[in-house]
């Protein structure tokens, strides 16, 4: 899921400590002016410890609380419900469950000693 | 055709079950019906009896159809006992002296009491269990009583026991076996059943055989023991058996056995082949029956049989049995006590719960013979149907009785493994199939099934399996009915409930490794995240928990429409001391927030960035706020009015309960909100009624009610409790929220709850008033505990600069989010709309003090 690029500067930009993201949850990240909402995974199972970063402005409320919403996974798939009217958005893809034809940008995430990196 | 005269001796259930079969045969059989009843009324629920103690009135027991009698010609003949038979005449004498010819005869006299031969049972206070007339007398009786003895340890004895008790009676059992229920239980079996029933506060005496009774010396009586021993008592209940009504059969020279009951054979013929004997006294192949089922099926073969179906016969039927007190369950299945030469015994005992359990089964391990239930008997309708239909039993029989493994699979084979033709509920014949097609000819709700069926309509037995089968069929139409949390999780959230507090679980991981799978959803994290703090009372933002709740838990605030957050300060029953209400002026000024008065009795303040919501809990909690818990599902207010401190009218002192109640349970996490108000009369300015809990003022102390609700689908509370003190009140407050918390489902209010609640509020003022399932002090001690360990969750979420960490927009940058835009409308903010959001000088930008985003550098 995540890919271990090589760290090109100037796309790769280093939004902060993997530490500051408590797992299971996200934080919004700025990131050459665009919301950015980064999750981290718990466990170490297949997608244990692992980053994604999806957009943060939620299209329904149209409001900027996707990292603020409760992560999980429905029949496989890894989702962040939106914390206002509660539709699922998929971590990797930005898919919205709910409404086909709805889907926010999705962005590469990564962990680089400790570091968490987005490309935008 | 000439109708045939058909006269009927006896309106009992079974007499009255037979005249329902008739009449729906008789179309193509005309008959003339006559019966006599010894009773003053037509025939009610005998086995629903013991509810004439809690409030069920004798219509209410009433078992006749509407206009039955007159829409099927029926000569119904109360108050009149039928005294003699000439057969070779084919007359019936009565006593008011009527005779009658018949055609067909049948007898459904049932049995009478047995009372032994104890010199001095013919005091007045001695009484028998039988018919409504017996409840009326006992219950008189029982006004000016303090004691109260039944004599007779077996179903019924219990029964009448747990009403005398219910009748405010001490209260004592005395039993001439060693044990109790000696019919139906094995010692071991006996002995549990015994603690529990003490522990009901009956006291038993087994071993006693009653000599005789005399004037008493602290009571009116005194029974005197065979052992010497003697117990004091006002009033004494013979429970001691039954004996079939022969005597007119046997005055006619019909065929009676040794020890009773009118000889059968398999039509229900007596040995005169014109006259029939059905229910409790007949004898059948040597064996009576003392239950309702039999009669019933034994009235349909009668009945089939008269009107021409000559090969209707009676197969024999089971005796398993459960006894229906409340709290206590007991059962008892076939070969209870492995009387097969080659049965096995599995028998599962856990003293701590006080659970016993035992299967009989046949040599082979293939087929369950019988099985005892003492302490829990949900799987008494299960394991019936094992016996009845001989179904082959899985590899481990025991598991059928162990508690469920860890992560093994469920226990039972499930309604599923049951042939169509299984008889679900013998009380009234009514089979697997016959419920299935109810289901799908649109009976899909319980309700709506009990009553097209009358399946669980008698002594409830089946009930559970009825349930199951109503839910196997919905699913395979593709109806979903589980109440399965989410995806994650094969539990209800009750049942989740219980195995967090049981297994000791206190995080999120562990309950989802343990009992379910996968991450974990929207739904079931802060279902979770409920039941642990109503568990544990742990501080909600601990990194281990702050995963699981809604962004209105994690941010203790309530996200608006537009990503920003609502703050409701805690006001204790409304009242707010003026320096208070200048601080949340102040620091609604200060941070620029719209100001309204809610519809509870508070004060909300909205508008807050998220980065603002700590500054914003400082100031208030150093003026000595607390949160108000609006975002979560937990107590909100209690609302108050002025009460007898300055209304004219008031009783009490509304306020200072009000307030008293809301420190108490302050933060308390439940399956829903909780709102609750106080008033001090019953003028009802607070609206008590409309709320999970109620308290209304009165002259004597207060009247507690639950379960209203407004929103959605108002419902007005149910009286719970009437003129209790303060003591009580909160006692009873304790014990049903920590009833409901335990056993409602997720998002599921207490009016909801209340009206899924099998049993109703009857059965919620049993437990909490009365007590009946002994947790009374367990629920206190867990509220006591959540109580000891209350903290303010806004003063411990600033003092922690982990938690503090969550609190700005951009982990990388302190900007605000320029999203967030407000318009100005009467004097305050409000949200802006799209289109104002694009004229800057209309709009007010609360990013207008934008930095240039700093980025952390890449290590
Ligand atoms: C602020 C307030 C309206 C106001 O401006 O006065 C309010 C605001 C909301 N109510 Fe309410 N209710 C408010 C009093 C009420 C009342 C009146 C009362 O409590 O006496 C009721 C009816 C009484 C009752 O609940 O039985 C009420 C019945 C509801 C319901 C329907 C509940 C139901 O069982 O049918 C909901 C929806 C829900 O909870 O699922 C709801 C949900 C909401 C939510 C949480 C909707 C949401 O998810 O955003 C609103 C949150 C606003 C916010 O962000 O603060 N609100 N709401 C009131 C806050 C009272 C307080 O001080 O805590
Ligand atoms: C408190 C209690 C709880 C019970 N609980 C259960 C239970 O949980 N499950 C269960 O299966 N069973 C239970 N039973 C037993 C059940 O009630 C009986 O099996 C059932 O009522 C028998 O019906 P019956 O018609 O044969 O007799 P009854 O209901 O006794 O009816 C016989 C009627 O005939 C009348 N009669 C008698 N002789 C004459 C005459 N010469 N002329 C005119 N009328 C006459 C009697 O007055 C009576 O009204 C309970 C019984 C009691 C008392
Ligand atoms: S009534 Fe509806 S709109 Fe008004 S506060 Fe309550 S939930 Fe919100
Ligand atoms: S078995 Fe008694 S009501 Fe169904």
């Amino acid at each position: 899921m995540t890919a271990r690029p090589n760290l090109r500067l100037g796309e790769w930009v280093a939004v902060c400590r993997l530490d500051d993201i408590v797992p299971d949850t996200g934080v919004c990240a700025l990131v050459n002016g665009v919301q950015v909402a980064v999750f981290r995974l718990s466990g170490d199972g297949e997608d244990g410890g692992s980053v994604h970063a999806i957009a943060n402005f939620d299209p329904f409320a149209k409001a900027n609380v996707l990292s603020r919403g409760i992560v999980g996974d429905l029949k496989g798939e890894l989702v962040v419900a939106s914390p206002v009217y509660k539709q699922h958005f998929n971590l990797v893809t930005g898919q919205c469950l709910e409404e086909p034809g709805v889907r926010v940008a999705a962005f590469q995430a990564c962990v680089q000693a400790g570091t968490v990196f987005v490309i935008t | 055709m000439k109708p045939e005269k058909i006269v009927v001796i006896g309106n009992g259930m079974i007499g009255q079950r037979f005249l329902e079969q008739l009449v729906s045969r008789a179309e193509a059989h005309p008959v003339d019906i006559t019966v006599f009843c010894a009773e003053p009324r037509p025939a009610y629920d005998r086995v629903q009896l013991t509810s004439f103690f809690s409030g069920k009135s004798p219509a209410e027991l009433n078992l006749v159809p509407e206009g039955f009698f007159e829409r099927h010609g029926i000569a119904l003949r109360l108050n009149d006992k039928a005294v003699a038979i000439d057969r070779e005449r084919k007359v019936v004498r009565s006593a008011r002296g009527q005779e009658l010819r018949y055609d067909k005869l049948v007898l459904a006299t049932g049995s009478y009491p047995f009372v032994p031969k104890v010199p001095g049972t013919e005091w007045q206070d001695c009484f028998v269990y039988r018919a409504i007339e017996d409840l009326e007398a006992i219950r008189a009786a029982a006004g000016n009583a303090k004691v109260g003895t039944v004599i007779g340890g077996g179903l019924l004895g219990l029964e009448a026991a747990k009403a005398l008790q219910d009748l405010g009676l001490k209260t004592h059992v005395v039993e001439f076996a060693p044990r109790l229920m000696a019919v139906q239980l094995d010692d071991s079996g006996g002995r549990l059943l015994r603690h529990k029933i003490e522990a009901l506060g009956v006291s038993v005496h087994t071993s006693k055989v009653t000599k005789e009774i005399v004037k008493g010396e602290t009571c009116r009586h005194k029974l005197l023991f065979a052992d010497g021993s003697s117990l004091e008592t006002d009033i004494v209940v013979f429970s001691a058996g039954i004996r079939p009504r022969d005597q007119l059969a046997k005055a006619a020279r019909l065929s009676v056995g040794e020890r009773g009951g009118i000889t059968v054979n398999d039509h229900c013929q007596t040995n005169d082949s014109n006259i029939y004997a059905l229910g409790e006294c007949a004898l059948w192949s040597g064996r009576l029956y003392g239950l309702v089922a039999p009669g019933y099926q034994m009235a349909e073969v009668a009945a089939r049989h008269i009107t021409g179906e000559t090969d209707a016969r009676f197969p024999g039927a089971d005796m398993s049995t459960k006894l229906k007190l409340l709290g206590v369950d007991v059962a008892s299945i076939g070969d209870a006590h492995g009387a097969a030469p080659d049965a096995l015994n599995y028998v599962f005992t856990d003293e701590a719960s006080g659970i016993y359990k035992k299967l009989v089964v046949s040599g082979d391990r293939k087929r369950l013979l019988g099985a005892v239930l003492v302490g829990e008997a949900n799987d008494y309708g299960s394991l019936l149907q094992l016996t009845l239909n001989a179904i082959e039993l899985p590899e481990h029989p025991e598991d059928l009785i162990l508690p469920a493994r860890e992560g093994g699979a469920s226990k039972g084979l499930g309604v599923d493994a049951l042939p169509d033709s299984a008889l679900i509920c013998s009380c009234n014949n009514v089979s697997k199939s016959a419920l299935c097609n109810a289901v799908t000819d649109g009976a899909t709700s319980l309700a709506a099934l009990k009553k097209c069926t009358r399946a669980a309509t008698t002594c409830g037995g089946c009930g559970p399996l009825v349930k199951q089968i109503l839910d196997a069929t919905l699913k395979k139409q593709g109806v979903e009915v589980k109440n399965y949390l989410c995806e994650h999780f094969d539990y209800s959230r009750q049942e989740l409930f219980h195995l967090t507090r049981i297994g000791g679980l206190k995080t999120f991981d562990q309950i989802i490794s343990k009992h379910g799978r996968g991450r974990g959803c929207d739904i079931c994290k802060p279902a979770v995240a409920g039941i642990l703090a109503a568990c544990w009372n742990e501080f909600v933002l601990k990194p281990k928990h702050a995963p699981l709740q809604d962004t209105n838990d994690y941010y203790l605030a309530n996200m608006q429409k537009d990503g920003t957050y609502s703050i409701v300060p805690r006001v204790p029953g409304g009242e707010i001391l003026p320096e208070k209400l200048i601080v949340l002026g102040e620091v609604a000024k200060k941070f620029g927030l719209y100001t309204k008065i809610t519809g509870a009795q508070r004060i909300d303040l909205f508008g807050a960035r998220v980065e603002q919501l700590p500054l914003i809990w400082k100031d208030l909690v150093d003026a000595g706020f607390e949160s108000g818990h609006a975002y979560g599902k937990a107590l909100r207010t209690v609302k108050s009015c002025v009460g007898s401190t300055w209304c004219r009218y008031g009783v009490q002192d509304s306020v200072t309960m009000a307030v008293h109640i809301e420190n108490r349970y302050r933060g308390l996490r439940a399956p829903h909100k909780l709102k609750m108000a106080v008033s001090g009369c019953t003028r009802e300015c607070a609206e008590a009624q409309g709320k999970d809990v109620g308290i209304i003022a009165t002259e004597k102390g207060w009247n507690l009610y639950v379960c209203g609700n407004g929103g959605i689908k108002p419902r007005h509370a149910d009286l719970l409790a009437k003129d209790i003190d303060d003591a009580t009140l909160v006692k009873f407050i304790d014990r049903f929220l920590m009833f409901y918390i335990r056993t409602g489902d997720r998002l599921q209010r207490t009016a909801t709850w209340l009206d899924n609640l099998e049993g109703g509020i009857d059965y919620v003022r049993k437990v909490v008033c009365e007590d009946s399932l002994s947790i009374g002090a367990e629920l206190e001690a867990d509220m006591q505990r959540f109580v000891d360990t209350y903290e303010c969750e806004w003063k411990k979420a600033i003092s922690d600069p982990e938690t503090l960490k969550r609190f700005r927009h951009f982990v990388n940058s302190t900007a605000p989010d320029h999203n967030i835009v407000f318009a100005v409308e009467r004097g305050q903010i409000r949200p802006a709309r799209s289109d104002e959001k694009h004229k800057p000088d209309e709009a007010y930008n609360s990013s207008k003090a934008d930095h240039e985003p700093a980025l952390e550098p890449a290590s």
